[in-house]
């Protein structure tokens, strides 16, 4: 039995405890900004989270893993402006909504393999993207501006930012928790098994495919459901949202925390956008520094931040 | 039909520019298993070299030789530096590795040349038009583009099929490890056929520059485009990107001319042009995935792939 004592469990736990103070922290300082960051490093975390389930534990690189956080913000933005501000209609058609176009890509998709794979999430994505330039009614290239935030009949004031702030907070967890029962689970296998050699699960009598696709609906969801507290933390979408950079920022975030592990995308998110913050701070042309280092962790550091943790035990 | 013929020409023009693009593209990719977002900035730089060398001697066609040759240069540099390190690596690291180095470009053109954008004014032997019937008239320089894509795409064709070069392009895009064995430098040969696509993307973006202006992030849209290209084709041949690219230009150029109109005889005039708008942005990502799902491979699967 091995310790549990170990840097990367300290890191994670240190890390937890910080998220947990944040908003006392921004109190004490007496300053917002910081908590209406660390909102949106949670609600990124959680999409980063659902795109490493399949990028991570099943071997699929999603290019296109921003739209369904456009779609779940556009479900909550849409609703809203046509007088529908209840979060218990806005949310469950959020998720439903985004589950249902993961399906579609991913029924299409998953019939290609790697590259091809990369290059098909990116072109629906864009399609998406399209799609949402063209909703001159709400607003089109411009955006749309979200008036309410979601109304939850008095339960929750999404608008009180602290309770916004562990709103989101809680449901990252729960995600990761949702996460941890799925990949250790008999379909977790599967798919983790799928990833390292897909023929031979074919052979011993898997529905890869099958597998796969409902792996990837679930992963849209999930990021949906960033979407949608994205929608309500910005109270604004746009098509930028669902710009193809903004998929390279979500797969940037799993590679830099650590794929195929737990708290790796959570890593990840806090430190690119912190990076991002600190980086444009320091100079106005940040990413002249961002692009080389990005491309020596890509070089030097395989596992992400995880992986040097974790001594570079894991692969 | 006068607007039909145009757009018609329209379309090839834009299919040939593509061609350069995805030809280096499908030639890296062939050849060195590479995926390489960073096309497009070398793009942008073929861009804003020619600006800046044609303001400088004063001569288009001058200015365009120096700034072709600056890309060759570039991209000679940056294999050396950066992209070698990722052959032979998972296909994930090279987008996020390539994806590092276009926002490097990006801001590094911000520093040089300032955020707006460059413009290249064509020379006045180049900005007439010539009469292609009896009182239609097409742009000349539109024709240069015509011209020189296709001279370029069957010297390409000649080079790649009839030269020694060629010859051990073609043989390290079928077996790497073999030609290495053989006593091939494949060091030397992978710098030169990343300089050779960084050149044609320089070229490409250069052409293009008296009809739009040079600009930050102009290599990433048409790069895209250009990977929706090689992938209809089949990625790593030449034949398909160039068949894909012309398919692409006209499919994109005459939906985005004629769809709004199209749709106006089933829908109010203000419906139709706003999901013409959409559709004709769609259209080619469309076409992509219809062609993914009934040929996973693509148009022209490269033999041994």
């Amino acid at each position: 039995m091995t310790s549990h004592v170990t840097l990367r469990n300290i890191v994670v736990a240190a890390l937890l405890i910080m998220l947990a103070l944040m908003p006392l922290y921004g109190a004490w300082i007496g300053n917002n900004f910081v908590l209406i960051l660390f909102t949106r490093i949670v609600i990124l975390a959680i999409a980063a989270v659902s795109l490493n389930l399949i990028m991570g534990y099943g071997g699929m690189v999603s290019f296109g893993h921003a739209a369904y956080l456009g779609i779940g913000g556009y479900v909550v933005g849409i609703l809203a402006y046509e007088g529908v501000p209840s979060g218990f209609v806005q949310w469950p058609v959020a998720l439903i909504v985004s589950g249902l176009f993961a399906l579609l890509i991913g029924a299409l998709s998953l019939r290609t393999r790697g590259v091809y794979f990369i290059m098909i999430t990116l072109a629906f994505a864009q399609m998406l993207y399209y799609v949402a330039v063209s909703l001159s009614r709400y607003g089109a290239d411009d955006g749309l501006t979200i008036y309410r935030r979601s109304q939850f009949a008095g339960l929750v004031n999404l608008s009180d930012k602290v309770v916004f702030y562990y709103l989101c907070l809680a449901l990252l967890l729960l995600v990761i928790l949702f996460v941890w029962r799925v990949v250790n689970s008999r379909f977790g296998m599967v798919i983790r098994g799928a990833k390292s050699n897909e023929r031979r699960m074919r052979a011993i009598g898997f529905p890869t495919f099958r597998y796969r696709l409902a792996c990837f609906t679930i992963s849209g969801v999930i990021c949906g459901l960033a979407g949608a507290l994205l929608a309500n933390h910005t109270e604004f979408v746009s098509p930028a949202d669902m710009h193809w950079t903004r998929s390279g920022d979500l797969i940037i975030m799993v590679v830099l925390g650590g794929m195929g592990s737990l708290f790796g995308p959570v890593i990840g998110a806090v430190a690119f956008l912190l990076l991002e913050e600190g980086l444009s701070r320091l100079t106005e042309y940040w990413q002249i520094i961002f692009g080389p280092l990005l491309l020596a962790i890509v070089l030097y550091a395989r596992g992400g931040i995880e992986g040097l943790l974790a001594g570079g035990k894991r692969g | 039909m006068v607007l039909f013929i145009e757009q018609c020409l329209n379309g090839l023009q834009f299919g040939l520019l593509l061609f350069l693009l995805a030809a280096g593209l499908t030639l890296v990719f062939g050849i060195m298993d590479l995926v390489n977002l960073a096309h497009g900035s070398l793009y942008m730089l073929g861009a804003y070299f020619a600006a800046t060398f044609a303001a400088l001697t004063g001569s288009f066609v001058l200015g365009a030789v120096l700034a072709l040759v600056a890309t060759l240069v570039v991209g000679m540099a940056v294999e050396v530096i950066a992209i070698r390190r990722l052959y032979g690596r998972d296909h994930l690291d090279h987008v996020l590795g390539t994806f590092g180095l276009i926002l490097f470009f990006n801001e590094l053109v911000r520093l040089v040349w300032g955020p707006a954008g460059r413009t290249l004014p064509l020379p006045d032997w180049l900005s007439t038009s010539v009469q292609i019937f009896p009182g239609v008239y097409y742009p000349t320089y539109r024709f240069t583009i015509i011209f020189v894509a296709l001279a370029v795409a069957l010297a390409l064709y000649f080079v790649v099929m009839r030269t020694r070069i060629g010859m051990l392009v073609r043989a390290g895009a079928s077996n790497r490890e073999m030609i290495g064995a053989l006593g091939i430098n494949i060091k030397l040969l992978y710098t030169f056929v990343f300089g050779a696509g960084a050149a044609l993307a320089g070229l490409a973006g250069l052409m293009q520059t008296p009809i739009l202006t040079a600009s930050i992030g102009m290599g990433e849209n048409i790069l895209i485009v250009a990977f929706v290209v090689i992938i209809i084709g089949g990625i790593g041949s030449i034949r398909g990107a160039f068949v894909a690219s012309i398919f692409v230009g006209l499919v994109d150029t005459v939906g985005r001319a004629f769809l709004p109109t199209l749709l106006k005889l089933f829908l109010t005039p203000a419906a139709a042009s706003a999901a013409g708008a959409a559709l004709s942005s769609m259209l080619i990502y469309l076409l992509m995935a219809i062609i993914l799902i009934v040929r996973p491979e693509g148009l022209f699967p490269a033999a041994n792939r």
